[in-house]
């Protein structure tokens, strides 16, 4: 028994190290002062590396813990390194943005630090319960940050909405946890795989809870119709903090709908598939269509997110291996292109001015134009325009849809993703065609600015050698 | 030798703009040496890729390949025949002319403009020689940016509009060949384009995917009515930019068509070819009368453009009627390489008046026709060049306007009196437009102070002007060698089009 528990344990090692990290955080940033937060800064970064060196050393193959509660799988092991390099990129991007802003305090970094562990959970999960653990302490955890700056209005009205539309999704996924618990009698995904293979994939109870949990689901990705919080949350919120929020946790919810719809329920495959392509399409849809009408970037990027979030639901849905790697690299690449594009917000803002509208980025070709031309970067890959890497993202997923048979959808896609190319050729525009409105202040640090520029160039490298990334993904689902 | 051209064309331009740009608007005259030396050596390394090609044959040659894709069993595949050799050609030799058209009329940023046009040329000669289905579609549609930064950028009033406009029409038209690409790499199992070319399809599919394509090329070409764009892109744009747009960027549309949608759907091109006749067509005659009336030296040159790109497209798909009529396909040959020699020609020809356009704009600041009136008088050596341009316009035999023009509607002869006859107004409406710009802006008395004050060319614009008219000579005297390049491959092509793939 005690052997059984050392080897659960040793799987758990890079939790167990983001937890006493993040504690360590917590207990040493009380006895330190304003002037020495940069210790708590360099703590929750070495907590990253640590975990991160930890992770790398997890054993090869499928390995279950904890009685099947927690998994360690090749998924696992990619999706958590990449949870660290973004949570890191994060922190360091966001280093000189709180610190003018008089938010440069411990319990940021603790926070996602706990939000860094919901993600690590969620994609070991091994059974229903242990996910919706980790769907929590990932989601108490971003409802703190969004609210984090005490003294705006603004994120503290988002953070209420977040908090109260979170726990209405948190409710329904509870809920429909509970009747496929009803019906099939576990929470194990690899049992509830047998179960619903043999036939209670079709059962009338399984299907009704399933409703609920593509509902809780859609609700995390910020899929349409579920997506009302998305806009306000991203925009209400400090940049740094929607910064964290885009990126990361996606990699969680991609786990998420891969562990429960992919593996648990994949006898229901047919059902799924078929609420997927409405939440896909609609998502793409209004995603695109609204996101025309932005003219806050945050906002825009906001909407921008909800359609990328359609597409990496079309990989999900078209229920094959080509598919799921599909939607892991749109993942992957949506995390990194949002990472780069929040990145620039925070690049030219400054103290008392957030340089969240499009209008701000007005002549940045004239007066920065190395940096024009790596927002040009990220815009042309998230608009899917080659040779970048957004552009694979979508022929990975828009080929596994029509692998599937489902043309007309990969057409709809097509076609919104036009649309799409509108607003992010309206930044482009602002940056290159128009005059600048004012003076530029530069005030970000060299090692923001490398990098911002190996984030952009990444997009751009990635593109061109596609296979660096597709094969790293083809070996993780191996 | 084995040096990899095609590749060194390709990416020495896009890694030689590059470097343009980070030198940087502060050392305007280096980035503008640097560039032309650029667009030198691409230019010099398409001679041996000239000098090496082996005419007799209809297979790739100069093939590099590498795997680049390996999850979609996409490769770095490069090769030319018989088609794209004679427009990657065309295309290094356009950019050295409009780099140094643009020598010292780009005041603004100048930098970033010959970067542009370099990077342009680099992967205008990637869509040439990309063998792989994948990899053309990625330089097809990575052309944009650029192409939209140089207008958008360098452009005249309206060209935020414009750019906007050029881009959407164009990447609409492209996201549906994409979806169709993804289908036949499914069916087939490689982008390999000689694979999509064995590739059974039945009917509908191949309707399908034939007009997948032809949403992407008939914008391209433009056709008429996806034709909206151009008037807007090429009067907004830079003359570096509508030469480029009118000599290289039209010609891929028919590029396209030949190499993707006649071999690859040729059932459904043969059962469509009603529509793009049709449309060739009415191009031909609608769109001759609408340059008619226009009163903007740009935008007329612009329709004409629409008119004469309809001859290619005309030629592209008039031979399945001529096999119809005739019951050989020797027709067939003469009508696509009537297109091929339209493009090349067209290439030339819109390019320097274009050119011409630029050298009054640059002077007197305004495009419109009414501005001008007896240009000859003060500027003689330009008036000559002008008056040499339209007539290969209007299609005077002797000009390379004639030889194109000529082949392809007696290629229609064969095929129906009606199509000839319509398609031969053009020598009336394009005779009409042309000469009577011609007549407006250079002919009669001194128009106005503005023109009283005209200085002729200078020796740079000379230069240009002057290279582009022995070019224009001698392919409308002595065509043969470009014909010779293409024969094998377009028979080849004829026989991929006959084949049917039910």
């Amino acid at each position: 028994m005690n052997q059984i528990l050392a080897n659960s344990l040793a799987l758990a090692t890079p939790e167990i190290v983001l937890v006493i990290g993040a504690s360590i955080v917590l207990i040493v940033d009380v006895f330190l002062n304003d002037a020495q937060r940069g210790i708590s800064y360099l703590l929750a970064l070495a907590t990253l590396v640590v975990t991160a060196v930890f992770v790398a050393a997890l054993p090869e193959g499928r390995n279950v813990g904890f009685t099947g509660m927690f998994v360690v799988d090749g998924i696992a092991r990619f999706l958590k390194l990449v949870a660290c390099g973004s949570v890191a990129a994060v922190f360091l991007y966001s280093r000189d943005y709180l610190r003018v802003r008089g938010l440069f305090r411990g319990e940021y970094f603790v926070l996602a630090l706990f939000a860094t562990l919901g993600i690590f959970v969620i994609v070991s999960a091994g059974s229903l319960l242990s996910m919706y653990m980790g769907i929590e302490v990932l989601a108490l955890s971003q409802y703190a940050l969004v609210a984090f700056d005490r003294d705006s209005s603004v994120a503290a009205e988002s953070a209420m909405k977040y908090f109260v539309l979170g726990a209405i999704a948190s409710g329904l996924l509870l809920y429909g946890i509970s009747i496929v618990y009803g019906v099939t009698g576990t929470f194990d995904l690899a049992s509830l795989a047998v179960h619903t293979q043999l036939g209670a994939g079709t059962n009338v109870g399984v299907l009704f809870g399933l409703a609920f949990i593509v509902a809780g689901i859609a609700f995390k990705f910020g899929a349409v119709p579920f997506h009302m919080w998305v806009p306000d949350v991203y925009h209400g919120a400090p940049t740094s903090v929607t910064m964290f929020v885009a990126a990361a946790p996606k990699l969680a919810y991609f786990a998420l709908a891969l562990r429960v719809l992919a593996e648990g329920l994949a006898g229901a495959v047919g059902a799924w598939q078929q609420m997927l392509i409405v939440l896909a399409v609609l998502s793409i849809g209004v995603g695109n269509i609204v996101a025309v009408a932005q003219t806050n970037l945050k906002r825009m990027l906001a909407y921008s997110t909800i359609s990328n979030v359609g597409f990496i639901l079309l990989g999900i849905l078209a229920g094959t291996p080509a598919g799921y790697r599909g939607a892991l690299f749109y993942t992957v690449a949506y995390v990194l292109m949002s990472l780069g594009s929040f990145a620039m917000i925070l690049l030219l803002s400054r103290k008392g001015f957030e340089a969240d509208r499009i209008e701000d980025f007005r002549g940045l070709a004239q007066h920065r134009p190395w940096f024009a031309w790596m927002m040009l970067f990220l815009m042309a890959s998230t608009a899917g325009v080659p040779p970048f890497v957004g552009f694979f993202s979508k022929l990975y997923v828009i080929q596994a849809v029509l692998d599937v048979g489902l043309t007309w959808l990969a057409i709809v896609a097509v076609l919104f993703s036009v649309v799409g190319a509108f607003y992010y050729l309206r930044v482009i525009k602002a940056m290159f065609f128009e005059a600048p409105a004012g003076e530029s202040v530069d005030e970000s640090s060299v090692s923001f600015k490398f990098l911002l520029s190996l984030n952009a160039l990444s997009v751009l490298a990635l593109g061109l050698c596609s296979s660096l990334l597709s094969d790293t993904i083809a070996k993780a689902f191996h | 030798m084995n040096l990899p051209l095609l590749s060194i064309i390709t990416w020495l331009p896009v890694l030689g703009g590059v470097a343009v740009m980070l030198i940087g608007d502060g050392r305007a005259s280096l980035a503008r040496w640097a560039a032309l030396i650029v667009s030198l050596a691409a230019l010099g390394f398409s001679v041996p890729l000239w000098c090496h090609f082996d005419a007799s044959t209809a297979a790739l040659q100069f093939v590099e390949r590498l795997p680049w894709v390996p999850a979609v069993h996409s490769d770095y595949y490069l090769g030319i025949d018989g088609i794209a050799l004679p427009l990657i050609v065309l295309t290094t030799f356009s950019t050295v002319l409009v780099i140094i058209a643009g020598w010292t009329v780009i005041e603004k940023r100048p930098s970033q403009y010959f970067a542009a046009f370099l990077i342009m040329e680099g992967l205008m000669v990637g869509v040439f020689s990309a063998a792989d289905a994948l990899l053309f579609y990625v330089f097809w549609e990575a052309m944009l940016i650029p192409m939209f930064l140089i207008i958008g950028i360098w452009g005249g009033a309206r060209r935020i509009y414009a750019t906007i406009k050029f881009f959407l029409y164009t990447f609409l038209g492209s996201v549906f060949m994409l979806v169709a690409l993804v289908y036949m790499y499914l069916k087939a199992g490689s982008y390999d384009l000689a694979a999509l070319y064995q590739l059974p399809l039945d009917r509908t599919e191949q309707t399908l995917i034939f007009l997948a394509f032809f949403a992407a090329f008939a914008v391209k070409v433009p056709m008429v009515p996806v034709h909206t764009w151009l008037p807007d892109a090429h009067v907004e744009a830079p003359t570096g930019g509508s030469v480029i747009l009118a000599a290289i960027m039209l010609k891929m549309g028919g590029y396209g068509f030949m190499r993707f949608s006649l071999p690859i759907a040729p059932d459904a091109a043969h059962s469509l070819d009603w529509l793009v006749i049709g449309l060739s067509l009415i191009a031909v005659v609608y769109i001759g009368l609408v340059a008619l009336v226009q009163t903007d030296m740009k935008k007329l040159i612009a329709y004409s453009s629409i008119a004469h790109m309809a001859f290619v497209t005309l030629g592209c798909f008039v031979g399945y009627e001529i096999v119809a009529a005739t019951g050989n396909t020797s027709g067939e040959t003469l009508a696509l390489s009537g297109a091929m020699v339209q493009m090349i020609s067209h290439g030339l020809v819109s390019g320097a008046l274009f050119l011409c356009v630029g050298v009054l704009y640059d002077r007197l600041h305004t495009r419109d026709i009414g501005a001008y009136g007896g240009v000859i008088n003060t500027m003689p050596y330009f008036g000559a060049f002008m008056v040499l341009f339209g007539m290969a316009n209007a299609g005077l035999p002797g000009t390379s306007g004639f030889v194109g023009e000529f082949m392809v509607v007696l290629a229609s002869f064969k095929a129906n009196f009606w199509f000839a006859a319509v398609a031969a107004t053009t020598l009336i409406t394009g005779a009409a437009y042309t000469l009577w710009l011609i007549k407006r802006v250079v002919l009669g008395p001194v128009g106005n102070d503005g023109v009283a004050s005209l200085k002729d060319l200078n020796g740079r614009e000379f230069f240009v002007l002057g290279v582009l008219a022995v070019a224009v000579i001698a392919m409308g005297v002595y065509p043969k060698p470009l014909t010779d390049v293409m024969e094998p491959t377009l028979r080849h092509l004829v026989q991929l089009m006959s084949v049917s793939k039910l």
